[in-house]
């Protein structure tokens, strides 16, 4: 890592990073008797061990000019690895939080161990942690890969990666001490937020100067993908992030917006991230490595442009279906309705784009199991949005609303599209980055894609019928007009059904372990003298990336 | 005409109308604008080429 940086990129790292100690110092100290403290020492301990890594290093011969001639993929490989910690441990916090659910004694009367500091450690950590290294790992990638230019330098990609995490952490470790906004996928408080947006401001800056420096004059568009889920979401997280801290020494901020605008700024930010995080970005993903992998160009280039302004420009304006039957005003209900449904138009086109390009390779689907991850994202893609327009209308969500049906249909979209593209996506990846043959195991990765398909089937036919009957039961009236169950009731009901989904989150965790050991297997994996690389290596061993 | 909940409300409802046309309609042309075929077809070919994985310098 560091042995790639020039000489002039270490001495900004062994900057940027003091400038990291000292403000985690002036936190701990403005916040000893606070939260924000602990924080602090984190990002103390985070820029101390940057510097020192750097200042031990400092003196390596800096890199060769050959470099110039290849691809940088050093921080696409780390964040593969980082996605799959991520990955493991985002799941295991759902596994955890969903056992809660059946299970509410194992809470062992700890604080930190309550649902609900719980639960956004699981939906920051597979949202954010998974999802988003995954997505800065790809994007790297796909934009050198699709532009034949390189990064325009080494520094910043590791500051984009390597300042996510510390976010991702910083999100993490907060949820567990209590803090909170409060705002559902938006929960890390004021200095979380403000150190995201220099790190998204950086990771546009990337994507804006390698497009400079193409030598491919047409901008594919994955690339388009990319840069909507990067922009939008800097907007998304700037607005609904507004808010004053009561104190520097803090943690605590109060936001700018109250009442319904704060409910309308937030689903505005809520439905978009869904939109332009674990859709457009993923959709990116899938624009690149599915045709890659089924070696078989996309079958209409045009629809995917059509159904890239069709996504970007509507989706924008469904998040007020979260609020229906709200003080909202109607027409802005109406209004996030029908543009939901209207979304179902471009959402199948990028969905059956997708399966129109596997026509004719429909056996490749059958014998790799990586092109099938891919496949099967695409299915779930076009049940999921289906699944979601019909949702947002507004009869449909007087059943739905504030069931478990939200949730299975949050999960068909998650781990159905967003994990699965992001699987087949490493997979297809793993191999090609540490330049290795094959993977280690191909019959680990169809073991993986059937525990990844029943865990699936398993929770969302779990929280359909859960939150069918929890939706019908709170809405069942006796004859005299009061209602016929009690809230315990419809609790009661659910129990089966929450055990069943902790058993299907339980089969998809361990298909993500069994990922993680795949790829570490590979990475570790010893290159025989016959593979046709061999003659790549080195003869003698020097010094490896991060030394 | 002040400036208040009722102006944006007309705003955004007069408006927006306009604007979701107005970029369908762009967004149809480009796409299906006959010069631009070459291109798209080139362009839907770009992760598949078979080239050396490195930069062109």
């Amino acid at each position: 890592m560091i042995a790639d940086l020039t000489r002039t990129e270490r001495r900004w790292a062994l900057t940027i990073l003091s400038g990291l100690t000292a403000t985690g110092l002036a936190m701990a100290i403005a916040g000893r008797s606070d939260p924000l403290g602990v924080h602090g020492w984190v990002i103390l301990a985070a820029g101390l061990f940057g510097c020192i890594a750097v200042a031990r290093r400092f003196d390596l011969p800096e890199p060769a000019a050959e470099r110039l001639h290849h691809y940088y993929d050093g921080p696409t490989k780390a964040g593969i690895v980082l996605t799959l910690i991520w990955g493991v441990v985002g799941m295991a916090a759902g596994f955890w939080v969903a056992a809660l659910l059946a299970f509410p004694e194992f809470t062992f009367d700890a604080a930190w161990a309550s649902f609900g500091r719980l639960r956004p450690v699981h939906t920051s950590g597979v949202i954010f942690g998974f999802g988003g290294n995954a997505l800065i790992a790809t994007s790297f990638h796909v934009l050198q890969r699709t532009t034949r230019a390189r990064l325009p330098d080494q520094l910043s990609p590791w500051f984009v990666l390597l300042g996510y995490n510390l976010f991702c952490v910083l999100a993490a470790s907060g949820y567990l001490m209590g803090l909170t906004q409060s705002k559902e996928y938006a929960e890390p408080e004021w200095y979380a937020d403000i150190w995201l947006v220099i790190v998204w401001v950086v990771y546009f800056a990337i994507y804006l100067r390698t497009l400079a420096r193409r030598k491919e004059p047409h901008i594919y568009v994955a690339n388009w993908y990319y840069m909507a889920f990067i922009l939008v979401v800097a907007i998304l997280h700037i607005v609904n992030n507004l808010a004053v801290p009561v104190s520097l020494g803090s943690a605590k901020s109060y936001s700018l917006f109250s009442g319904v605008q704060d409910a309308m700024t937030q689903w505005w930010y809520g439905h978009n991230a869904v939109a332009f995080f674990l859709t457009a970005g993923f959709l990116g993903m899938m624009y690149y490595y599915l045709p890659k992998r089924a070696g078989r160009p996309i079958f209409s280039y045009r629809l995917s442009i059509i159904s890239f302004w069709g996504i970007t420009f509507m989706y924008m304006w469904a998040g007020s279906h979260h609020l229906h039957y709200t003080a909202l005003p109607h027409w802005v209900q109406t209004l996030g309705m029908a543009f939901s449904v209207v979304l179902l138009v471009p959402s199948w086109a990028s969905a059956g784009n997708a399966l129109m390009t596997l026509n004719g390779a429909w056996h490749k689907v059958r014998d790799d199991a990586v092109l099938r991850f891919m496949a099967l994202a695409a299915i779930f893609y076009g049940l999921t949005t289906f699944e979601g327009s019909f949702m947002a209308i507004r009869a449909v969500n007087s059943l739905s609303h504030y069931t478990d049906w939200t949730i299975g249909h949050v999960h068909a979209g998650a781990l159905g599209w967003a994990a699965m593209i992001t699987f087949g996506s490493i997979y297809a990846l793993t191999p090609w980055m540490w330049k290795r043959p094959r993977l280690y195991s191909a019959k680990l990765v169809e073991v993986h894609f059937w525990l990844a398909l029943a865990g699936t089937v398993i929770y969302v036919f779990a929280m359909w019928n859960s939150g069918v009957i929890q939706g019908l039961m709170w809405r069942t009236y006796t004859e005299n007009g009061t209602l016929a169950y009690s809230f315990i009731d419809s609790l009661v009901a659910m129990h089966p059904y929450y055990i069943a989904r902790a058993v299907g989150g339980l089969l998809f965790l361990l298909g993500a372990i069994v990922a993680a050991y795949n790829v570490a297997m590979t990475i570790l994996m010893p290159v025989s003298a016959d593979d046709e690389i061999a003659s790549d290596l080195p003869t003698q061993p020097v010094l490896a990336a991060g030394e | 005409m002040p400036f208040d909940h009722d102006t944006m409300v007309a705003f955004s409802k007069s408006f927006g109308l306009f604007y979701l046309v107005a970029l369908s309609i762009a967004v149809l042309v480009y796409a299906f604008w006959p010069s631009n075929r070459k291109r798209f077809e080139n362009a839907a070919r770009n992760p598949v080429s078979n080239e050396e994985d490195r930069p062109w310098n």
